[in-house]
């Protein structure tokens, strides 16, 4: 089964999560697909046993047989070609390969090259715990094509445990689509709450299955707990604001190894996410 | 050597939730004559804790959407074999996945792909209680394009800014795709606001290495500094080894949750951060200077 941890606001806790309930459950793959600021490995420590190089493609012209026509800046939406008559020029950054400059090219004078984005990292942290995360380039835009790439890693008879980049935009659906079950993290703030509502709305719009686990929970913020229930949202686990545990994550050290009590309960969480898909609530 | 009358600075922290929309805030209460945007339009948070009133609100076009009209598609499955994002499936496009590429709308014979723009967020221009602009801007959810929308926002922002105008406060998303890089441009100053923590120091040094690529003037805020005081040396050494300043240190406490809670600006609720705030930035000011004299 595939879990996705996500949470429309960063710095909620979501690497956090992810990385104990990867390390609480055996026979786990633990996906790191906030491409653009990895940190599952520093709470992780995996050893890596490979890396890949990703590409993305971008169109190749062929001088020898472009007339300069300008079909191919005509059909493309992103204004990614421009046409100098003498030459055909590419922002790279704006193309989306989506193929139609090669498809309507009359002269087919268009193919196809290879540009890297990033690397995708393969190891593991132990004998139950499977890893892989993506780098992306510095200064490439866009994380997606990465993503894709990283979740081939899943392994369809093990527990998929997928830690989602921060928002709601395209990287975030591509890292949460084809979950079982989505766990968004959310801290007791209202800037918290209202990441959250716009996460939930995606995993709605998308048709996945949810529930919420509050970090940094402060019981004086009742507004978390009355829009949950207003909108029969199901608490997992609430996880206390409390020092100790920030400063562990500060050295990189996951709550789950200093804390019974939360180790069992990300235990039973998992334990039951796994059996019945319809997660009960737990409390800490 | 400066045609414009503001400087305009730009808060990015490269991991999320280092602090970056309370620093914002808290830099935007002590500065007047202003204009503060909320660049982060996948998670907009600062208009939760700024108090204002919309005045405009604007559509944004991201781009454009194929839709299939079924009564004239002959179910050909042209467009499905060809579409480079897998967006189309069983005759019907998941407008989730559809990038607005059109090539499905020019290939099929039968004219039947629908092919128009859609609105895909809006953004609203505010008034802050000294009568001071705010920008802020709600991408709708799961589309994607958030860095056009940001140039959008700054456009708009900062179109006919009136000469009184010392400062453009803008309050940066997390990461270093897209939309940080359309929130950096133009920027005079990048603030970066990390915390000593091993996630934030990684994604630290991800940023500084972006940043090198656009040549702006940098400086460092450390938050919850004294949460790990090892790790908070390491950020000093490694700003003195990148020619970074570190222009501020901020505690963590309990208070600035405290204050989110109440719908508080911490610096108008304690004193000792708000004179944290004050040195922050006179150093932002005397950066300024070096760099511009």
């Amino acid at each position: 089964m595939i879990i996705s941890v996500a949470s429309g606001k960063g710095g909620t806790g979501k690497t956090t999560v992810a990385a104990s309930l990867a390390s609480v459950k055996d026979n786990c793959v633990y996906i790191d697909c906030d491409v653009e600021e990895p940190n599952g490995h520093l709470l992780l420590n995996p050893k890596i046993d490979f890396e890949e190089k990703v590409y993305k493609k971008l169109p190749q012209i062929d001088y020898n047989k472009c007339d300069f026509c300008g079909k191919c800046v005509e059909v493309c939406e992103f204004n990614a070609l421009i046409n100098l008559k003498f030459e055909i020029i590419l922002f790279e950054e704006m193309c989306h390969w989506c193929g139609s400059c090669k498809y309507f090219c009359p002269a087919k004078a268009i193919t196809d090259r290879e540009k890297e984005i990033g690397v995708l990292r393969c190891g593991s942290v132990n004998e139950h715990l499977i890893f892989a995360d993506g780098i992306l380039k510095i200064g490439e835009i866009s994380s997606v094509p990465l993503i894709k790439e990283l979740k081939k890693k899943v392994i369809k008879e093990k527990i998929n445990i997928i830690d989602s980049p921060p928002g709601t935009s395209c990287a975030m659906i591509e890292s949460v689509k084809d979950s079982d079950f989505c766990i968004l993290v959310t801290e007791s703030t209202p800037f918290g709450l209202s990441d959250l509502k716009i996460a939930a709305d995606v995993l709605n719009e998308i048709g996945i299955p949810f529930g919420v686990i509050i970090n940094k929970y402060k019981p004086e913020f009742k507004e978390m707990e009355n829009y949950l229930n207003d909108n029969m949202m199901d608490i997992l686990l609430k996880i206390p604001f409390d020092r100790k545990i920030a400063e562990d994550y500060s050295k990189g050290i996951l709550p789950v190894f200093n804390n019974n009590e939360l180790k069992n309960a990300f235990a039973g969480l998992i334990n039951n996410l796994k059996t019945t898909k319809v997660p009960e609530k737990t409390d800490v | 050597m400066f045609d414009k009358s503001y400087k305009q600075i730009v808060i990015l922290s490269g991991k999320g939730g280092t602090g970056k929309t309370t620093f914002s805030s808290s830099l935007a209460a002590i500065l007047n004559n202003k204009i503060v945007i909320d660049c982060d339009v996948d998670a907009a948070n600062l208009f939760l804790i700024l108090k204002h009133e919309v005045i405009s609100t604007f559509d944004y076009y991201g781009g454009k959407k194929a839709l299939i009209n079924q009564t004239k598609c002959t179910e050909c499955g042209l467009c499905q074999g060809l579409c480079s994002f897998d967006a189309i499936s069983n005759f019907t496009v998941d407008q989730l996945s559809c990038e607005g590429c059109g090539f499905c709308y020019r290939i099929c014979p039968f004219e039947a792909v629908i092919f128009k723009q859609i609105v895909s967020g809006k953004y609203y221009e505010c008034l802050l209680p000294d009568n001071s602009k705010f920008y802020y801007a709600k991408l709708y959810a799961g589309e994607g394009n958030s860095g056009k929308l940001v140039s959008e926002l700054k456009r708009k922002a900062l179109e006919n800014i009136p000469p009184e105008i010392e400062w453009v406060i803008v309050d940066g998303p997390p990461g270093v795709g897209c939309p940080v890089n359309a929130s950096a441009a133009a920027a005079d100053y990048v603030v970066i606001v990390t915390e000593p923590t091993l996630s934030g120091v990684h994604d630290l040094k991800r940023l500084t290495e972006l940043l090198n690529t656009f040549k702006i003037n940098a400086g460092i805020v450390i938050n919850k500094y004294d949460l790990n005081m090892d790790l908070t040396s390491q950020i000093f050494k490694y700003a003195g080894n990148n020619g970074l300043p570190v222009i501020g240190t901020i505690p963590f406490d309990k208070e600035f949750m405290n204050a989110l809670i109440n719908g508080e600006n911490i610096v108008e609720v304690n004193e000792n951060i708000r004179e944290i705030m004050y040195s922050i930035r006179n150093q932002i000011e005397q950066q300024l200077e070096l760099a511009f004299n």
